[in-house]
């Protein structure tokens, strides 16, 4: 119990930090730390296919992130700050926080499952039966392939139509803008 | 308060994605509330004392050890709800950096106001 106070406190000051530094490339640093961060909570709640995927995708995501703030002329952020509107924003947002800390008293206590207070709740179902109906002794693996398939295969599509959008965006050559509408030889 | 604390991280996200003015800062407050949201629907499914959803050969070996593995388990729902969650979150973070470094070569600032301001 005491290693996730710990590990919730080291994201938080993780992404004080990323939120407060002026230096981009510590930013970005900083989101490397609390998503491994993040991996290891996932680990300690018996998430363990879900701390594998973070720790990949951290990965990659840090590569992306790296990749635009380096090599970049003006990676300090410089500037004034407007500080009328800064105020206004953080206290709407401490009102929000206020107002959402109330929801928390009607969710049950941590360390109890929420499943288990709903009767004939789906999870239910999956754990007592994922076995003998999917065959999968993995069980995030039978309701991702099994029950849930098509969820998955909404996935597969979002994640698809998200790198052609990424690669129209960063292609270089472009056919037909209106500099090249004139005719041009064919080399 | 591990709920609060996540929540928390959220406010912390939505702050930098409202207040800051680089383009890459918002980015990584939209990140940063993605996590929240991620660690919150793990720890909703969370038991004291559980086992990860996953069937072992022990378990099978009575009726009595599956009986314990189905009261002890993790829920296993949000946690396939969240490994999509993690990937999609990969593919809307490329497309971010990847208009951020369009706007970038155009502009050779990060900067919204500064876009705005030459825009005219």
């Amino acid at each position: 119990m005491t290693i996730f106070y710990i590990l919730m406190i080291f994201i938080v000051i993780a992404s004080l930090i990323a939120v407060e530094t002026t230096d981009l490339l510590s930013a970005v640093i900083c989101i490397g730390a609390m998503g491994f961060g993040v991996s290891l909570i996932f680990l300690f709640l018996r998430a363990p296919d879900i701390a594998i995927t973070q720790i990949v995708v951290e990965v990659l995501g840090l590569i992306i992130l790296i990749r635009a703030t380096i090599s970049r002329d003006l990676t300090f952020i410089s500037g004034d700050k407007e500080f009328f509107g800064t105020v206004v924003s953080v206290a709407i947002i401490f009102v929000i926080f206020l107002a959402g800390l109330r929801v928390f008293e009607t969710l049950p206590e941590f360390g109890t499952a929420i499943f288990t207070e709903a009767p004939n709740a789906a999870s239910q179902t999956y754990i007592s039966q994922g076995l003998d109906k999917t065959g999968a002794a993995n069980l995030v693996t039978s309701v991702i392939l099994d029950y849930r398939a098509y969820d998955t295969l909404g996935e597969a599509t979002v994640l698809f139509t998200s790198i052609i959008g990424a690669t129209v965006l960063l292609r270089r050559k472009t056919k037909n803008t209106p500099e090249t509408l004139q005719p041009v030889s064919e080399s | 308060m591990l709920y609060a604390l996540c929540f928390l991280l959220f406010m912390i996200g939505l702050y930098c994605a409202v207040v800051k003015k680089n383009m890459v800062k918002i980015v990584v407050g939209i990140l940063i509330m993605e996590y929240a949201v991620n660690l919150f629907l793990i720890m909703l499914g969370y038991r004291q004392g559980g086992v990860a959803p996953i069937i072992d050969k022990s378990h099978l070996e009575s009726q009595a050890a599956l009986n314990n593995f189905v009261s002890s388990s993790v829920d296993p729902l949000p946690q396939a709800l969240v490994l999509t969650a993690i990937v999609i979150s990969l593919g809307s973070l490329a497309l971010m950096i990847s208009i951020c470094i369009r706007t970038y070569e155009k502009y050779g600032t990060f900067d919204i106001t500064e876009i705005r301001r030459l825009r005219g």
